[in-house]
């Protein structure tokens, strides 16, 4: 048996910073009265021309004291950007799920904390680390919280995740089978194989995770001539001439001058921003960015500020501020501003609001950071990311990020941008100058399956792949709707959050799923705030029309038996209505 | 939802109980240990109310009466 293992989303490694990274050095968001920021309006060529003459900024504050049933995403603040509706909602959590959820979390605290009691008194056996005995009288070191969910709570449902893998993981996969005879604390394999699971947590959105095909082919071919390592860095002897043709396709597929690319998508964007952002610089960063741009954030030195999600006014806010300020005490203007967003946000499905962001990068005068790890493949109708998506300029857009690893089958991420950034970052980023260079046929992968995806290989199968994909989005995100699901995000994003809340029905809905031979990845904290658990689908073009039929069906079977159906909005949705399957095809 | 007897129903029930109170989770001691507490606690307010209910009722009863049946007494007193 080959395994490979692959693991699966697991709450406290795929953590987002929700938080603050670093503590606002000052909180200026008193002193801009409206009264500083009357030179602004001077500067209204262009809020003129939105039609906004009277606001101070470029977008609207939205009316204070209004409380919408929805948090105000379905609304499109400045629909004169937007080439198309951008729907985008984020029902809210109805009441008493909220208190039943709190209520259920209670009680866990609470035989978490006679569990500990027991542990510490030597009742029961502690399985997991502890102080040492000559440790005892110094600072404590498993109390935080953190531990104590992991110990008692998420111990406790630990068989949903980091589930191993034996084949592929396209559209259907095969699962080593595992037990736990000590209420997970350790597990056994069985030996037994589970079969055929249709494969909804794979970030597989083009399907090129294949083991057979062109791309698997030329995988091959690669390996026969590089072999698979290469055994140095880039900048030393392991440049090879398919690594150079790589970054020559990336530049092209994105419509940028140049492009760079590096073995592991985590360390493009943790040694990529230190590289670009040093100490006096500022970075705007949206609260829900990956765990990989807030470390690359604070390991850069620079201020980091936060601000809400896909939240324009809040953004505009922070940047405002900035260029009034300056950089705390001194009043010295900021060396550089950098705005960091991402694509897709994994965990909310949420798009970011590109067109906007580029408009008050562009008046604000600061640059932007995308990280396209999830958009990039699974957005627009050319599969080139949410840029393609919104119909933009390449070129407005600073740094294009993104990975090899989700719509490509393979591994690794890049950089895309002007000529002079790709040269300075060559010879000042870490993960250029460190890291060994990237494997030869996960090249040769990467190559083979963004060649099609733009055609170059004769056939529409790229083409093909990118309808198939949006139209299975459309489809998966209207049946749930329609059953009575809460399902968070874009309509458009093949990232499908659905909501379970309940720290019981997170374990619950996962085992019943795998029950019904459907393998999925449930959410739950620290990865999401500690009432929004949810399970989260990710479509894929892989994914037939049958295949989606039967994982809905049990869905809706699993939804039933655990009153997942929450949503209190009429069905079917009347807001739905100018979006007609056809119109989705052409995009 | 669609069941064949009362039996599924009341297992149905006796889920969702321990969906919503999240000891679904717990092992099989912690959960005997809630469920005790809980029925005992119940059962507590049950018989408290079946034994002081009356008695608190009567002698609110016998309070209420009492003032409104005394009153126009008093103020006759008074005027004497």
């Amino acid at each position: 048996m080959t395994s490979q293992y692959i693991s699966w989303v697991t709450p406290n490694l795929d953590i987002y910073s929700r938080g603050r990274p670093t503590k606002m050095t000052e909180s200026s968001s008193n002193k801009l009265l409206n009264g500083d920021s009357c030179h602004w309006t001077s500067n209204g060529k262009k809020s003129s021309k939105n039609g906004f003459v009277k606001s101070h900024g470029l977008f609207q504050e939205p009316q204070k004291y209004r409380r919408p049933r929805e948090k105000n995403q379905n609304v499109t603040h400045n629909s004169s950007l937007y080439k198309k509706p951008f729907a985008e909602s984020f029902e809210e959590t109805p009441l008493l799920v909220a208190v039943l959820t709190y209520m259920g979390y209670g009680i866990l605290t609470i035989f978490g904390y006679l569990r500990d009691f027991l542990r510490h008194w030597s009742i029961e056996k502690c399985h997991v680390a502890r102080e040492k005995e000559e440790q005892k009288d110094f600072v404590p070191l498993y109390q935080d919280f953190e531990n104590f969910y992991t110990r008692n709570l998420y111990m406790r449902i630990r068989d949903n995740w980091n589930r191993p893998i034996c084949s592929v993981p396209g559209a259907k996969m095969d699962l080593v089978e595992r037990v736990s005879h000590d209420y997970n604390w350790t597990f056994e394999h069985t030996g037994r194989v589970v079969k055929d699971v249709i494969n909804m947590g794979s970030y597989n959105y083009l399907g090129f995770a294949e083991n057979i095909g062109a791309c698997a082919n030329a995988a091959i071919e690669a390996t026969e001539k590089y072999g698979v390592g290469v055994g140095s860095t880039r900048c030393e002897i392991g440049s090879l001439d398919i690594h150079e043709e790589l970054e020559q396709l990336v530049a092209r597929f994105l419509g940028v001058e140049s492009s760079m690319a590096f073995g592991m998508g985590f360390a493009t964007n943790s040694m990529n921003i230190p590289a670009l952002t040093g100490k006096g610089c500022l970075i705007l960063s949206d609260e829900l960015n990956h765990a990989s741009l807030v470390l690359g954030a604070r390991l850069s030195g620079s201020t980091i500020r936060v601000f809400k999600h896909n939240n324009m006014q809040s953004l505009e806010k922070l940047l405002r501020d900035a260029i009034a300020h300056g950089q705390p005490r001194t009043h010295r203007p900021w060396k550089k501003i950098l705005i960091v967003v991402e694509g897709i946000y994994s965990m909310e499905g949420s798009i970011v609001r590109l067109p906007e962001v580029v408009a008050l990068k562009k008046r604000y005068k600061a640059y932007l950071y995308l990280d396209e790890a999830h958009s990039i493949g699974a957005l627009g109708p050319n599969g080139r990311g949410v840029v393609d998506y919104f119909g933009l300029d390449p070129k407005d857009v600073d740094i294009m990020m993104g990975t090899f690893t989700k719509s490509f089958g393979a591994a690794g991420g890049y950089i895309g941008g002007k000529q002079e950034l790709i040269d300075y970052l060559r010879r000042h980023s870490h993960s250029a100058l460190y890291a060994t260079s990237m494997s030869p046929p996960v090249v040769q992968q990467i190559i083979t399956s963004m060649r099609i995806i733009m055609g170059e290989d004769g056939t529409t199968l790229g083409i093909d792949r990118i309808r198939q994909l949006s139209e299975n989005t459309t489809y998966f995100r209207r049946e749930l709707r329609e059953m009575g699901f809460i399902i968070y995000g874009n309509e458009d994003s093949p990232v499908v959050p659905m909501m379970l809340y309940m720290p019981a029905k997170i374990g619950a809905f996962g085992r019943e799923m795998l029950k019904r031979n459907i393998g999925t990845v449930v959410v739950g904290f620290p990865a999401t705030p500690i009432i929004e658990s949810r399970a989260r689908f990710c479509i894929s073009a892989a994914h037939t029309r049958e295949m989606l039929d039967t994982a809905l069906k049990a869905t809706s079977e699993v939804g039933d038996l655990l009153q997942l159906k929450y949503s209190r909005r009429e069905r079917p949705l009347p807001s739905l209505g100018w979006m007609a399957e056809e119109s989705l095809l052409q995009d | 939802m669609n069941f064949k007897n009362l039996r599924e129903y009341l297992s149905w029930l006796y889920y969702q109980y321990l969906l919503i109170t999240g000891i679904y989770v717990l092992e099989p001691w912690e959960k005997s240990i809630f469920n005790s507490i809980l029925f005992s606690a119940i059962a507590m307010v049950i018989y408290t109310s079946y034994v002081f209910v009356p008695i608190h009722v009567r002698l609110a009863l016998e309070f209420f009466s009492k003032i409104i049946g005394s009153q126009p007494e008093s103020t006759v007193a008074l005027m004497n």
